[in-house]
């Protein structure tokens, strides 16, 4: 990016949660291999330079802090299973398949042999959180490095087994082979009776991407039998002896406190546990119909405070926004003022985005046991340290007295980054002295979960009569800084973060505020175009000079048929791109509007990406896809509606989120780029849909929308 | 204590005490250990937790488990025969048709069912069967081809 961008300290992103403190593994070296048995152990540890680089706050957009000392270990055991740790939660992003292999690649062995633990706090490195699209850039180089070293290892181990000189043996197919000889030892006969550890820096050189055999390659989801069976156990699903099931009495709204309780009729019921600390009050039972008969039961009067409502929020964001000129939110480069002054065309709007629900189909829950004044919890969060950490903290324990496991989860989005449901399954088990196991509803989920936060963009802009950019202002009030730079070349630029006093509750959500930043921005850029009566394209391009972003706005525009000629009525054509977390986008859709109806039908996207090298680009495409789906809601229809504390819109009938019927034709165009490290790719797929399709939607019908969702009720009439 | 219920699920007998207004969902997981079967939202409106129910696709979170007295069920777990797929869970698998998966048994449990009324779905029919299937991942389109390459395995004879 230009120096403009490196030198620009903006805040950090507030919505993407910070990480714990440093945390060093508590576990003793020798503890290995009781725990896996003999064999080889290789420990990546992170240099402290290179870890004081990378956590101090970075002249970066995002500040999340990365894995401390030792970041990830391999085990190779004397059966020739190879066993990789990592803190990373597996929340169907396929990353347990992509370490995999990325693992069986480096070490050469057959994918097969390798199995991943994943994010169990007593068994995996600390691990801040999956989240950030961070596990591809960071834990898959040290994978990487940590496999690469235990090969050095097992090849040192048969040099000196046949008292050759390592430099002549190879290492391939899970056997070193000295190939002057032609004997062999597999890896399991040479880990045989061995406890080898070795750390390593981070800095070992690896296998570069074109010389790539597994990783790269299309590899199926390694244990994708347990789903298609239903075997996978999630959170859900865990049942172990003496479970109780727990429910909690929520306020009936946001921030309501108990005034009056009562609970001895519900404390009469056989077999019922009711706990109240606080305002916190739950009840644990064999079935979860105990533990609802037990709140019904229980009078509790709720003193209620007023609340900002849908229809004042985006005035109250405005008026609350706060300006600091010293802000480190804020950047400027030469005179937005002047060359505003002496534009040639001026383009000044305002655009708006609504809170949104992450609404993963598996919600929060948590199975909570206490043994010995231990706990051990099983919950599906992307942030397995930190939620240990609050446990301990809110239960007066040591850390190493709780135990936090994440089974492989049923998606999360960005939104499951705290541990709600296994604080309160934990109070419960903890009173029961039985384990408890705590689901939310879907109600529950979509009222005391948080948001995607809404926002308001304003943008100030002018053009010269050629269509070169002279003049960007550009101001984010709430919604977030990710994906706020402008990519495009601008002389004179402001850009500012205005935060505002929290409404409802607002967290991370897949690509923060990259998609409302981008909706403003590229439907901004498709009016410019307009005005300066260019081609989308055609003006981009000029204003562009990254050729990473140039090369994925030519890639989508190719498979697409870009500039597209109108053949029917109602038919309309969208572009957009943009660049976030490493990797670029580029969309073009295609829309049908029937003005009699206001039905608005996305008919085809096609969207290039491109993340660096690909590891696997069959896990890639479902991610590329799914984004574009899960992006279809938010550009076109999903939004929360409050009002005094309330979600009005708690359920899947009344907040739509995509349905088969809503899914276009889909293309994804993917540029594999062996010469650079891959960057991750949950996030970015999503930012250039919704003004991709805004601008397909003006194309068809001369209407501009500026809000997302763009079209909750179809298209009004104007 | 309520009167037993007896039903039938995957082949074998059940016979439980529960209010008869306890949804099928809860006795499946909770009672019987079928955990295959998902809590999505609880109201009918995700598909996760599909069953069939004398082979109809049905959301066994809406449905009270007295209305099922007697009748057959089968469940994502009644689907693999003698370690065999059935070829709705082997198109899936062959189709990457998942990202967290966890809709998946609902999905494979509609499809089956869409594939025994009609075996040879078109596109749209396809489309209009699984509207009530929610997958927030996104995997819409493996799912539909996966239903496709269910209906050629199954058209074709066994070996």
């Amino acid at each position: 990016m230009s120096d403009f961008t490196e030198n620009f300290i903006p805040e950090p992103e507030r919505y993407e949660f910070r990480a714990a403190p440093i945390h060093q593994f508590e576990l003793a070296r020798r503890d290995f291999f009781k725990l896996l048995g003999a064999g080889i152990v290789v420990f990546a540890v992170a240099k402290q330079s290179r870890a004081m680089q990378e956590t101090t706050p970075s002249r970066a957009f995002h500040n999340e802090e990365l894995p401390k000392e030792i970041s990830s270990w391999l085990h190779v055991g004397e059966d020739g299973t190879v066993t990789g740790f990592t803190g990373k939660a597996e929340i169907g992003q396929n990353i347990r398949t992509s370490l995999a292999q990325t693992v069986a690649d480096e070490l050469r062995v057959p994918i097969e042999t390798v199995r991943m633990v994943m994010a169990d706090t007593a068994l995996t490195p600390f691990d801040a959180g999956t989240f950030g699209s961070r596990t591809t850039p960071t834990m898959t180089p040290q994978f990487r490095r940590v496999a690469s070293a235990a090969r050095d290892l097992l090849i040192e181990v048969a040099a000196k087994e046949w008292n050759v000189a390592p430099e002549g043996l190879v290492a391939a197919n899970a056997k070193v082979t000295d190939p002057a000889s032609g004997r062999s030892l597999r890896y399991a006969e040479l880990a045989r009776g061995k406890t080898l550890a070795q750390n390593l820096p981070v800095e070992d050189p690896v296998t570069p991407a074109p010389e790539w055999t597994i990783a790269g390659k299309p590899v199926p989801k390694v244990d994708a039998r347990e789903f298609v069976t239903g075997k996978h156990q999630y959170t859900p699903d865990f049942r172990p002896a003496g479970l109780l099931h727990g429910k909690v009495l929520r306020p009936p709204s946001f921030g309501a406190t108990l005034d009056s309780y009562d609970d001895s009729a519900a404390k009469a019921l056989p077999g019922v546990i009711v706990v109240r600390e606080g305002d916190f009050v739950g009840a644990a039972a064999p079935t979860v119909h105990e533990a609802q008969a037990a709140l019904d039961a229980i009078h509790a009067q709720w003193k209620e405070v007023p609340q900002i409502s849908n229809k004042e929020l985006f005035a109250f964001l405005k008026k609350n926004g706060e300006s600091k000129p010293d802000d480190r939110s804020r950047k400027q480069k030469g005179s937005v003022e002047e060359a505003l002054k002496n534009a040639a065309h001026r383009l000044d709007a305002t655009y708006t985005v609504a809170f949104i629900a992450h609404a993963p189909l598996e919600p929060r829950a948590a199975v909570a046991q206490w043994s010995d004044g231990k706990l051990t919890v099983w919950t599906g969060t992307q942030r397995p340290f930190a939620v240990r950490d609050e446990l301990a903290a809110v239960f007066h324990v040591p850390e190493t007295s709780v135990r936090v496991i994440v089974p492989d989860t049923g998606s999360a989005y960005g939104g499951k980054h705290t541990g709600d449901a296994a604080l309160e399954a934990a109070r419960l088990a903890r009173a029961a002295g039985r384990p408890v196991k705590l689901v939310w509803t879907r109600e529950e989920e979509f009222t005391w979960a948080y948001f995607r936060p809404a926002g308001v963009i304003e943008i100030k802009s002018a053009i010269a009569v050629d269509g070169t950019l002279t003049a960007w202002e550009f101001h984010n009030y709430n919604s977030g800084t990710s994906g706020i730079e402008t990519p495009y070349v601008v002389p004179n630029q402001q850009t500012e973060f205005h935060s505002v006093p929290q409404i409802l509750r607002s967290g991370s959500y897949r690509g923060l505020a990259a998609t409302a930043n981008h909706f403003a921005r590229e439907t901004h850029m498709d009016v410019l175009a307009r005005t300066a009566r260019m081609d989308a394209l055609e003006f981009r391009l000029k204003n562009l000079s990254d050729p990473r972003m140039r090369a994925v706005l030519e890639a989508a525009a190719k498979s697409f048929g870009w500039p597209h000629k109108k053949s029917r009525e109602g038919q309309g054509f969208g572009i957009a791109a943009g660049y976030e977390k490493g990797s670029y986008v580029a969309t073009c859709v295609e829309v049908a509007v029937d003005r009699s109806s206001g039905a608005v039908r996305v008919v085809r996207v096609v969207e290039a990406f491109e993340c660096g090298a690909i590891v696997n680009p069959d896990g890639l495409r479902n991610q590329v896809v799914g984004a574009i789906i899960q992006g279809l809601g938010g550009a076109l229809f999903e939004a929360i509606e409050f009002e005094n504390g309330r979600i009005k819109n708690p359920h899947f009938a009344s907040y739509r989120v995509p349905r088969f019927r809503d899914v276009p034709q889909i293309e994804s165009v993917l540029l594999d780029r062996k010469d650079i490290p891959s960057a991750g790719a949950g996030e970015t797929p999503i930012m250039a849909l919704a003004p991709a399709i805004g601008s397909a939607i003006f194309d068809a019908t001369g209407v501009r929308l500026n809000a997302l969702p763009m079209v909750p009720n179809g298209l009004q009439r104007t | 204590m309520a009167k037993p219920i007896e039903f039938e699920v995957n082949g074998k007998r059940y016979s439980v005490q529960y209010p008869p207004d306890t949804p099928l969902l809860s006795v499946l997981r909770d009672e019987l250990g079928l955990t295959g079967s998902k809590y999505g939202c609880g109201e009918g409106q995700c598909g996760a937790c599909t069953v069939l129910i004398s082979g109809v696709p049905k959301r066994s979170c809406m449905i009270p488990v007295s209305t099922v007295a007697g009748k057959p069920i089968t469940t994502i777990e009644g689907l693999e025969k003698d370690g065999r797929l059935h070829p709705v869970q082997q198109a899936f698998l062959d189709a990457g048709a998942f990202q967290c998966a966890y809709c998946t048994s609902g999905m494979i449990m509609s499809s089956v069912g869409l594939l025994q009324g009609n075996p040879k779905p078109t596109d749209p029919e396809i489309i209009q069967f699984m509207q009530g299937n929610i997958c927030r991942c996104g995997t819409h389109p493996r799912v539909i081809e996966a239903i496709r390459h269910a209906a050629r395995i199954t058209q074709e004879p066994r070996s």
